[in-house]
């Protein structure tokens, strides 16, 4: 019974994050392109989209 | 991805005679030096290599079926950029833009590349998914930072992503985030309803139970959240005094939310918030996926329209140009139309003679001559000199405004379609809330049970026939039924359409542009007969002089006869003369005329006559060549049992000719727009559903008063917009292929309605008689909705026979 009180708020905690994780994901647009992001991990091979990469991460 | 690959491989035998960047066949005439089809395709493989970036043509897999990569031959198009671009404090500029010709991954990584070898671009993202480019850049101007793109062969639209698709997004975002908030309390409320039903069968304490029910309360905040897309819309069907699928799942899902509170705080045995909250959770996977096939339709419905809006070169009082955008020109304004531009606006020719080709409004293959004084309409194409026309008509009063008011009459008149999944909540919702009512009111009155207890049987009926299986039924067959046919290149614009074609009897055809490719091809010699002597029939030799001469002019004919004699030298001192033909040292090509012959009656259909000094006239005939498959396309369908019918707008001759080759016996030539609409409306008199395929202008009042329409991808916008499929490629199948598609969704969704309300056959008399407990509630709900998922996969499984 004392471990119910423990596990129950903690199932609800992990449950609730994994929640959060996916609002977030979603508000910041992980899921607007899928289709680009499965063919982008083949880009990345060339000086040039290095500069796009980090220019990326510089603005929203 | 597959089909692309295919198209690939198959190309790799010819890749040596391919331009090395288009992809185009190369063939002599066409071949400038070194593999290129032209001198755009070589301007821009040389910027490309020029940059490093020819890993590209490496990279990318050429998609047959798509616009081929060319840059535009003549000075470019380039439309004024400047009205959509944002700027921010930081003087950074914003510019959203549509791209067109994207056909892999490569040239998203392509696109990208370029724009960043920039160092004034700050920021540059194509969208695979949806083709939009969003670029973000400091100090210069939006055509330099573009130019390269355009130089490509690209074509670039922007768009106000404000006015395109937010109020659909933001509905879909909302659904999606419930659904995850619905999925998350369903599964930890489940978790809490598992043990108390396992306390069922081994001894669980009331205060145990008690803490468990307390627990699973807080899903009442999830339920409050989660119902508001249902509650909305029953609201709404409400207080007009109709009832729909949401009336009894709100009612539902309050009054058990509300009866489980109830049974905590005294302490009862039974509470239903988990089926409450995983009733919302399966609906809410129903709403969603239905939205989303919805929005993924339309949103590639705008995409088809906003790359359509050209721009129209205005000159102004000192003889300068700018480039409007339609909508914006005045009438008065001189508008000049160069070779082989689409006419953007009604007018008067002010200068020039032409030929125009006309098929978009009339359906006729031939083009017609146009001179000064005389009216054109937007959607021509000039053919063969530029001209100046002077604007007589905008907005409102334009023909294509015309067309498009016919299309709303044709539209209203139109048999309003019920979602089946509507005309079964029509019935479905009265009789549930009925049962429920009698229930309750049978238990006070003749069970003798207190109103409490006499309640929360009441409320298990409500849960148990909640329609969860059946707004399942019609959503995932639809999901799947659309996103298998988008990937054979058919678009469904409309929610309802493969219902609507399930039920047709009768296809009718438009001939230019739909059963033909709307282009005329060569007849062979022997088929060049002539009525009385004045000419012989073609041998090799006359048909590359011909192609000589022709291939200087954009005439479709002439082009025709180019294409029939690819390995032609091109002369230098071809003129053209409008509307009549091309002339070079004593050489003519031109009408029968021009050529000083007598005008006998037109019955042949489309030719040219060569002349040449001492020696008969020479005469090359055209027809309009068929689509690959039409014949076998419309042999099935009338092996299916459909009546097929062909209207046209082009002459009797041509018509007729057609109409026996592909074996039709009904067919009408020399329609107007309002004659095929009266055609389409004296079938619907006679009781018969069609199904109206056809592409140009003159077909859009047809198409919105068919029962259901389709166009090919070729078509002019309009036509696409009354559509409710779209369908690409240079073939008719897809029309075969979406009627298949049509007719085993509907034997689907019958099959996921049977099994749904057999479920609740078997279940309401155990809710009624008061045995259902929440665990049969919660097991019942979820079995029959999956079970309907599982069966509307079969859909996607089974292979194209």
């Amino acid at each position: 019974m004392n471990s119910l009180l423990m596990l129950i708020p903690v199932a609800l905690v992990l449950g609730g994050l994994g929640l959060a994780a996916f609002l977030w994901a979603l508000k910041s647009g992980q899921f607007d392109d899928l289709d680009g992001a499965a063919n982008r991990i083949l880009f990345d091979d060339d000086p040039q989209d290095k500069d796009t990469l980090s220019e990326r991460k510089a603005s929203p | 991805m597959f089909d692309s690959r295919t198209v690939g491989s198959e190309n790799l035998p010819r890749s040596l005679l391919a331009c090395k960047h288009c992809g185009a066949e190369l063939s002599s005439s066409n071949e400038t030096d070194e593999g290129f089809c032209c001198r755009g395709c070589a301007g821009a493989y040389t910027l490309v290599q020029g940059l490093g970036l020819e890993s590209y043509y490496g990279r990318r897999s050429v998609d047959a079926s798509a616009r081929r990569l060319r840059p535009e031959e003549e000075e470019e198009q380039s439309y004024d950029f400047s009205a959509h671009v944002e700027r921010n404090d930081q003087g950074e500029s914003t510019l959203n833009l549509m791209v067109e010709g994207i056909q892999c991954a490569a040239c998203v990584w392509l696109i990208e590349s370029l724009l960043a070898k920039n160092p004034a671009v700050a920021w540059a993202r194509v969208n695979m998914t949806t083709r939009r480019l969003v670029v973000r850049w400091r100090e210069r101007e939006a055509g330099e930072i573009l130019a390269p793109i355009l130089r490509v062969g690209y074509r670039l639209v922007p768009f106000d992503p404000v006015k395109l698709g937010l109020d659909t997004g933001k509905h879909e975002r909302e659904l999606l985030i419930s659904m995850a908030v619905a999925g998350f309390a369903a599964g930890n409320v489940m978790l809490f309803s598992v043990s108390v039903w396992a306390g069922h069968f081994s001894v669980m304490d009331g205060p145990t139970r008690n803490l468990m029910h307390w627990l699973s309360a807080f899903a009442l905040v999830a339920v409050a959240y989660c119902i508001r897309p249902f509650a909305r819309s029953a609201w709404a069907a409400l207080s007009k005094g109709r009832t729909n699928m949401d009336v009894p799942i709100t009612l539902g899902v309050l009054l058990a939310s509300a009866m489980s509170l109830a049974e905590t705080i005294r302490g009862g045995e039974d509470v239903y918030f988990d089926s409450a909250i995983t009733l919302l959770f399966f609906l809410l996977i129903g709403r969603y996926l239905d939205s989303r096939a919805r929005g993924r339709a339309r949103s590639a419905a705008e995409h088809l329209l906003t790359l359509d809006a050209v721009a129209v070169t205005v000159l102004d009082e000192k003889g300068g140009r700018r480039l409007v955008p339609p909508a914006q020109v005045a009438p008065g304004a001189v508008v000049l139309v160069a070779a082989g531009e689409r006419i953007g606006v009604d007018g008067c020719i002010l200068a020039g003679r032409s030929d125009v080709d006309t098929s978009v409004i009339s359906g006729e293959t031939v083009p017609t001559v146009v001179d000064v004084g005389e009216r054109v309409f937007a959607g021509m194409v000039n053919l063969s000199t530029p001209l100046k026309v002077t604007v007589t008509e905008v907005g409102e009063r334009t023909l294509l405004a015309e067309i498009v008011r016919m299309m709303e009459v044709a539209e209203q008149g139109r048999a309003h379609h019920v979602a089946l999944a509507d005309r079964v909540a029509r019935w479905y919702a009265p009789v549930v809330h009925c049962a429920a009512l009698l229930t309750f009111v049978g238990w006070v009155g003749l069970g003798a049970l207190s109103w409490q207890p006499a309640l929360m049987n009441a409320v298990a009926v409500l849960i148990i026939t909640c329609p969860c299986a059946l707004a399942l039924a019609v959503p995932v067959v639809q999901v799947i039924a659309s996103g298998r046919l988008l990937r054979q290149g058919v678009l469904l614009k409309s929610a309802t359409a493969l219902e609507r074609l399930a039920e047709i009897d009768t296809v009718v055809f438009d001939k230019t542009g739909t059963i033909t490719l709307g282009k005329p091809r060569l007849e062979p010699s022997s088929n060049a007969l002539f009525s009385n002597g004045t000419s012989s029939p073609w041998n090799e030799a006359d048909l590359c002089e011909a192609a000589s001469l022709a291939a200087a002019s954009r005439h479709p004919l002439a082009r025709s006869l180019v294409a029939a004699a690819p390995s032609v030298k091109v002369r230098d001192d071809v003129r053209e003369e409008p509307g009549c033909g091309l002339y070079a040292e004593g050489l003519r090509l031109g009408s029968r005329s021009w050529i000083g012959l007598p005008d006998e009656d037109q019955t042949l259909g489309p030719e040219l006559w060569l002349d040449r000094p001492g020696q008969p006239p020479v005469r090359f005939s055209f027809t309009d060549t068929l689509r690959d498959d039409a014949a076998l396309v419309i042999a099935r369908l009338r092996a299916q049992g459909l009546a097929v019918e062909l209207l046209s707008g082009d002459r009797a001759v041509t018509v007729a000719q057609v109409a026996g080759q592909l074996g039709i016996t009904t067919w009408q030539a020399n329609l107007t727009p309002a004659g095929k609409v009266a055609r389409l409306e004296a079938l619907k008199a006679e009781g018969r559903k069609t199904l109206m395929v056809g592409d140009g202008l003159n077909d859009a009042p047809a198409l919105a008063a068919a029962w259901v329409s389709a166009s090919p991808s070729s078509a002019v916008d309009v036509s696409r917009t009354a559509a409710d499929v779209v369908f690409q490629g240079g073939r008719l199948s897809p029309v075969l292929e979406v009627l298949d598609v049509a007719q085993r969704s509907r034997r689907l969704v019958g099959q996921n309605f049977l099994l749904a309300l057999g479920y609740n056959v078997f279940t309401v008399p155990l809710a009624v008689a008061g045995l259902v407990i929440p665990m049969i509630a919660a097991i019942a709900m979820s079995t029959s909705s999956l079970l309907v998922i599982a069966n509307a996969l079969r859909l996607a499984r089974r292979k194209t026979g």
